[in-house]
């Protein structure tokens, strides 16, 4: 039974009509990515879908009992907070400490429990937030930006944990995202979105297609991917079997952005 | 019991209540950087003073509607227009020197505003004992009643949303909170002084804390030490006792900052 639909969502915040005609739907176990530029709706997106923003139109409709996981984009812990990650772990409802620990050895930060939230790297901060997440082991797991502050092997280390996390426990995951070449490799399905969903698919199918292409000819996030669309039209096919190099290439470095 | 020692007693049993209340609180107002508008808050409680001694109404009740009013205010017209400290600047100061003025109209015989300003914890009545207990009851309560509920919300209003929390809900239990605990400071340190009960024990409490709840442990062990240190001071030296609680709160933070930094180049060797 499909986990999320959303239908013909229109969303307006501060007079602008950021939202316009929006479906979405997640089934059970998707990976499911959301790209789009820089002011396209994809965090409003995301936070009308956990009811953070009115709705203007439409419907989010939800499986009955869905348990919803969510990793902010990040965490600005006020330096006069004491807070280990245990605790954090517990709010807002109390967690048996098996459970936390569980949690965060799911997440690949074992045994951080008793570390001050301000005392963790980039990449250890966003696993404590992923193991907060998995708390209560919910269905869906939304995911805003997460790697946003993370250097390129972190990032491909997270998306590598996020897959893994999918594979042991089932949960479908709805994230947002600016590293388009890292996405395409860890998504079953890739939405593009520019105030609508200008189109959807597997990811090499959206990374040829011309609306995903209008969007991202300029922007930065997408030059290296459309380098080699340009360049080597004759070898589109090929395309998938870049990211395949470029996976096990992040793989090698991905300890360092766990520091 | 001796008069004298009955009104030291009830001096020290209105310091260590409002400092019981105002622990927890405090620990928010630092957390999520609301001093100026806790200082706000307390400033125009001054025009409640003045209404309510006018109009014949407890004390209390005056001071707690008008930082009520004066909260619901500044936290409805935030983000319209104005930067929430000036609109925060403009109503508080407002506030206390329409207060101000409005007890200058008053029969000279019926009220110091000096007593308001800087408390006059000792001429805490029993009846004051019970007023500030029960208030400070009913703040910490509050505050202890949405403890998980606000620290979530203070992390991020999406972290508390996906968990089902209103921060907004949140924000409003913790200004109806402040408002109670500035109406039943008003008496002990006086208008000026609130937020630094409000703010100094936590800060005090940051360093010895590795949880949020220890650190309100704390500050409520702090805040008793101040208000009593704080009375047998005043008692001692003469001197006004409101200001001399916050002095010596200041002189705990100072030792507590001062420790943990002497631990840290410590342990850097």
């Amino acid at each position: 039974m499909t986990l999320l639909s959303v239908r013909d969502l229109a969303v307006r915040l501060g007079g602008r009509l950021i939202l316009d005609g929006v479906d979405l739907r997640v089934e059970p176990g998707e990976i499911v990515t959301i790209v789009g530029p820089n002011g396209s709706g994809k965090s409003t997106l995301l936070r009308a879908i956990l009811g953070a923003v009115p709705h203007l139109r439409g419907e989010v409709r939800l499986r009955p009992g869905l348990g919803i996981g969510y990793v902010p984009q990040s965490l600005a812990i006020d330096p006069t907070l004491p807070m280990t990650a245990a605790r954090f772990l517990s709010l807002p409802r109390r967690v048996a400490p098996e459970a936390a620990a569980e949690a965060l050895a799911r997440a690949g930060v074992a045994g951080l429990g008793a570390v001050q939230l301000g005392a963790l790297s980039g990449g250890q901060m966003q696993r404590v937030l992923l193991a907060r997440a998995l708390i209560g082991a919910p269905g869906l797991l939304i995911l805003d930006e997460p790697t946003a502050g993370l250097d390129q092997p972190g990032t491909a280390a997270f998306y590598r944990q996020i897959e893994a996390v999918r594979a042991a426990t089932g949960a479908a995951v709805l994230m947002v995202s600016h590293e388009l070449h890292v996405v395409m490799a860890a998504s079953d399905r890739v939405v593009c979105l520019n105030g609508h969903v200008c189109c959807e698919g597997r990811p090499e199918q959206v990374a040829s297609a011309p609306e995903y292409r209008a969007l991202f000819g300029t922007g930065t996030g997408g030059a290296l991917a459309l380098y080699r669309h340009d360049h080597d039209h004759a070898h589109d096919h090929a395309h998938p079997h870049h990211h395949g190099h470029d996976h096990p290439h992040a793989h090698a470095g991905a300890d360092g952005g766990r520091g | 019991m001796t008069g004298l020692e009955s009104f030291l007693v009830r001096a020290a049993l209105a310091g260590v209540g409002v400092a019981l209340a105002a622990a927890p609180l405090g620990c928010f107002v630092v957390w999520r950087r609301m001093a100026y508008f806790g200082d706000a808050t307390a400033h125009a409680s001054i025009l409640g003073v003045a209404l309510a001694l006018a109009f014949d109404l407890p004390v209390f009740a005056g001071a707690l509607v008008v930082a009520l009013a004066m909260a619901a205010m500044v936290s409805g017209l935030g983000g319209r227009g104005h930067a929430a400290d000036t609109l925060l600047g403009v109503a508080a100061h407002s506030a206390l020197a329409f207060g101000l003025v409005a007890v200058s109209f008053l029969p000279a015989v019926r009220i110091d505003p000096m007593a308001y300003l800087f408390g006059d914890i000792l001429a805490v009545s029993r009846a004051d004992l019970l007023v500030i207990w029960g208030g400070g009851a009913l703040a910490a309560g509050l505050v202890l009643w949405r403890w998980n509920a606000a620290l979530t919300a203070t992390l991020g209003p999406d972290l508390a949303r996906a968990s089902g929390i209103d921060p907004v809900r949140e924000r409003l239990v913790l200004t109806l909170a402040l408002a109670l605990v500035v109406a039943v400071a008003i008496k002990v340190v006086g208008a000026l002084l609130i937020a630094a009960l409000l703010i100094i024990p936590a800060a005090a409490a940051r360093p010895l804390a590795t949880t949020p709840e220890r650190m309100a442990g704390w500050a409520a062990l702090i805040g008793a030490a101040s208000a009593l240190g704080g009375v047998a001071a005043a008692w001692r030296l003469d001197t006004p006792a409101g200001p001399t609680i916050v002095a010596v709160a200041a002189c705990l933070f100072a030792l507590s900052v001062g420790a943990a930094a002497g631990a840290a180049a410590l342990r850097r060797g």
